[in-house]
């Protein structure tokens, strides 16, 4: 039980995918310009990463490993994210249209993001068991969201402030970016 | 050679199977939607700007196309033509727009006004307005420190030297952002061919105000008195100009001679005298 707590702690602050990995740079710097579209992004990333990671560790016990073809792994894992994806969004826009105006359009654009690839690449790569997985995925969306609205409540101020004109929009997002990953990279060592 | 078949038969094996999976799953979670909304919605202007009421181009097509009660001529940017073809489509009786442009009514800028205190924080009329009211003395008037310019997607109210926005009529056009976003509520939404305004947003009594301000609304009501067609009220010492009837019955506007403190302008060179100023 506390492996499980740690792996999940671990995940969502000490192994953070954006601000430790520096994975998802694209959405992080393309949504966190307003606070409710991070959450919303936050959310959509979780859900899409809890469960294309499970998919993935299915496929990839059941079908790579039994056939000794792992080398696949990483383009199968590409097919699967990209389908599930897009499985994903008819689902929700049929049986949740509310849902769906909030974080629909999100799908889209996470479909085969790094962030969204590298996880079960990841969970293959240090071996976790199938429940295992599951609590490292749902660790590193919550991780990804924390991240985001973190950068999204630094970002809104932001606009407001006076910025040199050259460093205006990314410059600055990516200097404050800097600062919080130091400011993250403090927890690193406290969970092996 | 088999290993070779065996990747080949199972990448085939897997993207035949999520094949599948996404031809079904397309049949039988397909959402219907009305092919007269795209047509509607590509008709739009597509600023997203909200002045219609709902939010956004896509949920007006949507309103307009499904419910019969939602007027044709709600998108203001758009004006008549869109408004004329929005009527066509949906099989609705196309109706005026009424074309507004947004109106700052303050005459004093923040530079030369006289102020309570040296405003130094947020770049933020909002922010500026919660210290006190905002850093001038007049509590109605415009602080200068440009939200309604951050809000405007057409980029038609710009700030001028002195610290005032200035409305651009030919980029208006009329969405209502700024005015929703000014703290104070100092721009109006009036028609674009009102003869006359008054550019000022105080309610505060004559001698209360001459104290801070040359350009502001004493509440006199000489216009009103001078004024043959009626077109003029006094609320809570402010004049309040009503512009259907002054635009449909006046042709020789007298209270502009009249007023004290030229506080009531011709709105068509008004433009050209705020930008003047200072």
């Amino acid at each position: 039980m506390m492996d499980y707590f740690l792996l999940f702690m671990g995940a969502v602050i000490v192994n953070n995918f954006v601000l430790t990995r520096f994975l998802g740079l694209c959405i992080f710097f393309g949504v966190s310009q307003n606070l409710s579209a991070s959450a919303g992004m936050g959310m959509a990333v979780t859900a899409v990463m809890t469960l294309s990671s499970a998919f993935a560790w299915l496929v990839y016990e059941f079908v790579l490993v039994p056939f000794d073809v792992t080398f696949l792994t990483t383009i199968t894992f590409v097919l699967l994210i990209a389908s599930f994806v897009q499985l994903l969004e008819m689902v929700v826009k049929k049986y949740t249209p509310n849902l769906h105006k909030m974080w629909g359009i999100y799908l889209m654009l996470i479909a085969t993001n790094c962030v969204v690839l590298g996880l079960p690449l990841i969970n293959v790569e240090s071996g976790f068991s199938f429940g295992k997985s599951i609590v490292h995925a749902f660790g590193s969306g919550i991780g990804f969201a924390l991240a985001m609205v973190l950068m999204a409540s630094c970002r809104e101020k932001l606009r407001l402030a006076d910025v040199p004109k050259s460093l205006e929009g990314l410059g600055v997002a990516f200097i404050v970016a800097g600062c919080l990953a130091l400011s993250f990279f403090g927890f690193s060592g406290m969970i092996k | 050679m088999g290993s070779f078949i065996t990747i080949v038969a199972i990448m085939t094996g897997v993207g035949l199977f999520f094949g599948i999976v996404l031809a079904f799953a397309n049949k039988k979670f397909a959402v219907e939607m009305n092919p007269l909304i795209h047509v509607v919605e590509d008709v739009l202007p597509k600023g997203q700007c909200g002045a219609c009421g709902f939010a956004g181009c896509a949920a007006y097509a949507e309103a307009v196309v499904m419910n019969k009660d939602v007027a044709p001529n709600l998108c203001i940017p758009g004006k008549k033509a869109v408004a004329d073809q929005v009527a066509k489509l949906t099989g609705k009786t196309p109706l005026d727009v009424e074309p507004v442009v947004a109106l700052v009514k303050c005459a004093e800028p923040i530079s030369v006004a006289s102020k309570k205190y040296i405003y130094s924080g947020i770049n933020d009329c909002l922010a500026a307005s919660l210290l006190q009211s905002g850093p001038k003395e007049c509590e109605y008037g415009c602080i200068g420190l440009g939200t309604c310019v951050k809000q405007c997607m057409f980029g038609a109210i710009t700030m001028n030297a002195a610290g005032l926005p200035v409305v651009d009529k030919e980029k208006c056009t009329g969405c209502g952002k700024c005015a929703a976003a000014c703290p104070k509520k100092v721009i109006d939404m009036i028609p674009i061919d009102a003869h006359v305004s008054v550019i000022c947003n105080s309610h505060d009594k004559g001698a209360v105000v001459k104290k801070f301000c040359k350009v502001a609304c004493i509440g006199c009501g000489l216009c009103k008195k001078q004024c043959p067609h009626g077109a003029i009220k006094l609320e809570n010492s402010l004049a309040v100009v009503d512009s259907s009837v002054c635009m449909e019955k006046c042709n020789d506007p007298v209270c502009l001679e009249k007023c004290p403190t030229k506080a009531i302008r011709s709105y068509k060179i008004l433009e050209l005298e705020l930008v003047k100023a200072v």
